[in-house]
């Protein structure tokens, strides 16, 4: 982009796979700050990822099979054994812990991270074969939701700065 | 000097970029918003977000542990 020129038509792709509490926000977090860059964002949600665009978000998380995610507790780290997180209750313990973490450290929530790309003109395309495969209803989705498929998403990323696969 | 303050104090990433966002859009062509930010990934993200969008930062200073930056809108 040459000096002076701030036209900016710079565009950036995601496509959503993960629909658990911690990786809701990856995609969330780059595709609303991009969108406040001026970029032009497209959010193809699609497998686990496209519950996130239900209304109604009740998002988990385990600590099953992620020795990399160490909680800070009492002044220490702590990472789960598998074995304890297969316990009853651990996971919802673990969803509560983490909610509570975002809250603490003024980490914004899915849903308002959620509103802030709609709100900025992210265009949201749920993949039609995961709604079709997980009968989900498209009546329990936001707004705003475009169906398509693959093809569509090709489209998109062939005309993207950006591409990424979260 | 400053047209509007935004007050992003206790906000992480990336609240304190998505809401200077909302109140630069807000603003006219010319106009300074100030933004008070305790993110110490706001520096490196105020003059990214500037670069990119054609904004001019005037000011990134740290004040105890507060971070305060000037945006001109352009």
């Amino acid at each position: 982009m040459a000096d002076g020129d701030f036209g900016n038509a710079k565009s950036m792709s995601i496509i959503v796979t993960k629909g658990t509490l911690d990786w809701a926000y990856p995609p969330f977090i780059l595709g609303t700050t991009a969108a406040a860059m001026d970029l032009d964002v497209t959010m193809f949600f699609t497998f686990y990822g496209l519950p996130l665009l239900n209304k109604k978000l009740d998002l988990k998380m385990t600590t099953l099979g992620n020795p990399a995610m160490k909680m800070p507790m009492a002044g220490m780290h702590m990472a789960m054994p598998n074995i304890v997180s297969a316990l009853p209750g651990v996971d919802r313990g673990a969803t509560t812990m983490m909610k509570n973490l975002f809250k603490k450290k003024g980490v914004a929530s899915i849903e308002d991270l959620r509103e802030a790309a709609v709100e900025s003109d992210v265009r949201i395309i749920a993949c039609q074969m995961t709604l079709d495969l997980f009968e989900m209803d498209r009546k329990d989705m936001i707004d705003g939701v475009e169906l398509g498929g693959a093809a569509t998403y090709i489209d998109v990323a062939t005309k993207s700065d950006i591409n990424l696969f979260i | 000097m400053a047209d509007q303050t935004l007050n992003a104090e206790g906000l992480n990433c990336p609240l304190p970029i998505i809401k200077a966002k909302k109140a630069l859009k807000g603003l006219e062509a010319g106009k300074v918003l100030e933004v008070r930010s305790t993110d110490p990934g706001s520096v490196a993200d105020f003059a990214a977000f500037c670069t990119q969008t054609g904004n001019e930062l005037l000011k990134s200073e740290t004040e105890g542990n507060v971070y305060l930056f000037e945006i001109k809108k352009n």
